[in-house]
């Protein structure tokens, strides 16, 4: 399955987080529906809005880091992964 | 009484979903695998990781085509926009001429991109374009092939005469949708025409002009045949676009890996600043 169209590991591993994720959030959403409301970002957001507002930022995190410096970018996936539980919680 | 809560209907969507996924999410999935390898042929590939984005993110020609494709949807936004407002607000209200108006505006959007290239092409020679040789004979010394300013202006020109029709258009149909009322009102309190546009026309063309400026700056950011056929991206590199240094790397050269790397780039700047114009628009709605 992988071998087809010349899939690798890491970018399979990577849509079946992002997979994950929504499912995740569709089954919490069904749980208990949330609604919009204002946290410290200037607009009022629903659940739905901050994970996109993460996951956007959590790329260009990742391409600041690849762009800019030398470091591993296991520290920006720490840093996005950290970012987007605050945003989630309080944004 | 109680409501019939029924989520079967939501099965109705999987259609969609399947075409969407076939569309659009398998090719980004693919473009996202290509990213991440040196693709040589069929069954020659190497995972290179995250070299190609270094490598991109890195790469001068592609900084600086950057901000070339920055300043052109700027300008693009910044002329087309009011350009487009104002022509509306010029278009006479029904009857025969207003339809007439209608079909002439319409015209530059029907021609194709790069019929519409080859016409400004000619259109702009020295030595059997009107326009070009009319801006010769006048003393100036206009030539869009050897010298940058006069090749960016003829390229602003050229989307100019192709896509301000469409802004007007759209600012056309917002302001025909404010009802007789609204003047009224304003007749009554003597206002200016100024006051009139600035608090009655303008504010209900907001959403209109959401739609005006994602599309304008959508294709824009997005533009290639139409300077690729008019100037080749030169003189030297100094009108080549984002598109089309992508095209060079990915069909010219065959670096799929890297063109791959930076079409993800590309994509989330376009995603981005659609976004951050959308947010903006529509939440400045809300807090009215």
């Amino acid at each position: 399955m992988i071998a087809w169209m010349s899939w690798t590991l890491p970018v399979a591993i990577f849509f079946a987080v992002i997979a994950a994720i929504l499912l995740v959030m569709t089954v919490y959403e069904v749980i208990s529906p949330c609604t919009e409301r204002k946290g410290f970002l200037p607009i009022a957001t629903t659940r739905g809005d901050r994970l996109f507002i993460g996951l956007l930022m959590a790329a260009y995190i990742h391409l600041l880091f690849l762009g800019l410096s030398e470091l591993s970018l296991w520290i920006a996936l720490a840093i996005s992964v950290v970012w987007l539980a605050i945003l989630l919680r309080w944004g | 009484m109680n409501k019939v809560t029924n989520n079967k209907a939501w099965w109705l969507v999987l259609p969609v979903f399947i075409l969407v996924a076939f569309s659009a999410l398998i090719p980004l999935m693919t473009v996202v695998n290509y990213s991440v390898q040196d693709i040589f042929g069929p069954n020659n590939a190497y995972f290179v990781g995250t070299d190609w984005f270094r490598e991109v993110l890195r790469d001068d020609r592609l900084q600086d085509s950057l901000i070339r494709q920055f300043v052109f949807s700027g300008a693009v936004l910044l002329i087309q926009i009011p350009l487009g407002i104002g022509v509306a607000l010029m278009m006479p209200t029904s009857g025969k001429k207003a339809s007439l108006c209608l079909i002439l505006l319409a015209i530059p959007l029907l021609i194709p991109w790069n019929v519409v290239g080859t016409i400004w092409q000619i259109f702009g020679r020295g030595d059997i374009g009107l326009f070009g040789w009319g801006l010769n004979e006048l003393g100036m010394d206009y030539n869009y092939t050897a010298s940058t300013a006069d090749a960016w202006a003829t390229v602003l020109l050229m989307d100019v005469w192709h896509w301000t029709p469409l802004v007007a258009l759209l600012c056309y149909s917002g302001l025909r949708a404010i009802p007789e009322a609204f003047y009224q009102a304003a007749e009554i309190d003597r206002a200016s025409k100024w006051a009139v546009f600035r608090y009655i026309q303008l504010p209900r063309l907001k959403s209109v002009l959401v739609i005006a400026v994602l599309l304008r700056f959508m294709d824009s950011f997005m533009i290639y045949t139409e300077p690729f056929v008019l100037t080749g991206g030169g003189p030297g590199s100094s009108t080549t676009f984002l598109s089309q240094t992508l095209t060079t790397m990915a069909i010219g050269q065959f670096d799929i890996g890297r063109a791959a790397a930076f079409s993800l780039i590309y994509f989330l700047i376009v995603l981005l600043v659609s976004w951050l114009f959308f947010t903006a628009i529509t939440h400045l709605d809300k807090q009215k």
